[in-house]
């Protein structure tokens, strides 16, 4: 009887966690020109199927992180206005070092490495 | 010709005994009988859902790319498409809506007391299933808001150690919120769902026709005093339908002059939207969220709420259990104040997400 069920149940728990998917492993995204990318602005770059933000600060440093909010995983945009990386979600704040500074998120957003060759803006991740 | 039919039926599966048990059938009349109204109300509601869902079937698509533009087709192509769109929308929100004042009604009325537990557990299961109904629907537009709303609402499961991560890929087919995620909530919204709906209902329902409805706990302590009632078929019907009627009108105005809006197409890669919010059925758990600090003690906020929502869903669900004063007949404060208390947070919380 166990096994009749184990027989019936297995193969149907096993249909039901979808196949992990072969991801291309990305090692680096160009981000765009240095001069296409304003100071104190904030965008979103594709880093494989991931999301991470490109952080140009008003001094013209650029810094990268992971786009997803660490509390219930939004998307994060950089708010001008208040200076901050913001969850719009449940109004998550993160500084531009990316550590959470106010609302609900638990964690500091994953850091990328910035690295300006040339005119060009490469995201990579941290090591 | 009608009396011929019911003889040629009545002869082959014997309607005597049905018959007999309809005539027998009264609804109390008391100051709270209003409240009876809103089970059938709600029945009424997901009658059209299962209806204007099917027709909604016949031109939706079902994919990461085709579900938005399909929608878009039916609202602006296919005649009257727009009209079945908005009903189906507007009529899941009133659908929840007064299954909600069904079951507060239902719980202020201690009507889930013995005999009745059964009846009460296979409410609140329908209620959590119209609640699943609603969120796996939301994302089916595929647009900008219904996506956020996913990955928030399949992340909160997540949170929770050990099954948690299993569960959210179950929700997501994956890591991520992607078409695959769409082809799940598409598969649990039209089959899974109103498969086990369908079969709570039906028990549902054979438990009301066989307990017949609950009367006020003063009215039973009295037993004395004569009761006002009223035959079920064809008083009680009759009245029943009359209101459908008035709600299904309603349900037009509602479309015609509010139609609901489909917004702009999800993209996996922008940020979320400025003033995003989920259903107002969700909103006063969405805006306790935002309450909850990142740590509490050694708790991730987060957790903290699920595992409070859960306790207190868990409790509210089972209330005909450890509410044993109600049982012998005495009155409970207790689950009095708890139940003002929860219509009060309710009420507050989703007025502070709305306005915010």
């Amino acid at each position: 009887m166990i096994a009749w069920l184990a027989a019936v149940v297995y193969p149907i728990l096993a249909y039901l966690a979808p196949p992990k998917q072969g991801e291309v492993e990305v090692k680096s995204v160009k981000a765009g020109k240095v001069k296409d990318i304003e100071k104190d602005s904030g965008t979103i770059v594709r880093f494989g199927n991931k999301p991470v933000i490109l952080i140009r600060r008003a001094d013209g440093e650029f810094a990268a992180f992971s786009a997803t909010c660490t509390h219930l995983d939004c998307t994060v945009q950089y708010r001008k206005d208040l200076g901050v990386i913001w969850c719009a979600c449940h109004n998550g704040k993160y500084d531009l070092t990316g550590r959470n500074i106010d609302g609900p998120p638990p964690r500091p957003l994953d850091a990328f490495r910035v690295v300006v060759q040339g005119d060009d803006v490469l995201i990579s991740r941290k090591a | 010709m009608w009396k011929r039919l019911y003889d040629w039926i009545d002869q082959r599966v014997q309607l005597g005994g049905l018959m007999e048990f309809m005539g027998k059938k009264y609804v109390p009349i008391h100051a709270h009988s209003v409240w009876y109204y809103f089970g059938g109300v709600s029945l009424f509601l997901f009658i059209i859902q299962v209806v204007t869902g099917i027709l909604l079937l016949l031109y939706y698509k079902g994919s990461e790319e085709l579900a938005f533009e399909s929608i878009q087709f039916i609202m602006s192509k296919v005649k009257f498409g727009w009209l079945i769109r908005s009903i189906h929308s507007w009529t899941a929100n009133l659908f929840i809506l007064t299954s909600m004042i069904h079951m507060f009604s239902v719980y202020f009325a201690r009507a889930y007391r013995k005999p009745r537990e059964i009846t009460w557990v296979t409410g609140m299961l329908m209620f959590f299933l119209a609640l699943a109904f609603g969120f796996s629907g939301y994302l089916l537009p595929w647009n900008e808001l219904a996506f956020f709303a996913t990955k928030v609402g399949t992340d909160i499961p997540g949170v929770i150690p050990v099954i948690g991560k299993p569960i959210m890929v179950f929700l997501r087919g994956g890591e991520d919120v992607t078409g695959a995620t769409l082809s799940r909530f598409f598969g649990f919204h039209v089959a899974v769902f109103p498969a086990i709906f369908t079969v709570i209902l039906g028990i549902h329902l054979l438990l009301v026709q066989r307990q017949g409805m609950s009367e006020p706990m003063n009215a039973e302590a009295n037993p004395h005093t004569e009761k006002k009632t009223m035959p079920f078929f064809p008083n009680f019907l009759l009245r029943d339908l009359l209101l459908w009627l008035i709600v299904l009108n309603l349900l037009a105005v509602l479309a015609v002059f509010f139609p609901w809006e489909l917004g702009q197409k999800a993209d996996p890669f922008a940020p979320a939207p400025a003033g995003i919010k989920p259903e107002w059925y969700f909103l006063f758990m969405f805006q306790t969220l935002k309450y909850i600090p990142g740590k509490v003690l050694f708790l991730d906020g987060e957790i903290l709420g699920v595992l409070l929502f859960g306790f207190a869903g868990l409790l509210w669900t089972l209330v005909p259990f450890w509410d044993r004063k109600s049982n012998r007949g005495e009155r409970n404060r207790f689950v009095t104040y708890l139940g003002l208390f929860a219509v009060i947070y309710i009420m507050i919380l989703t007025i502070i997400g709305w306005v915010a």
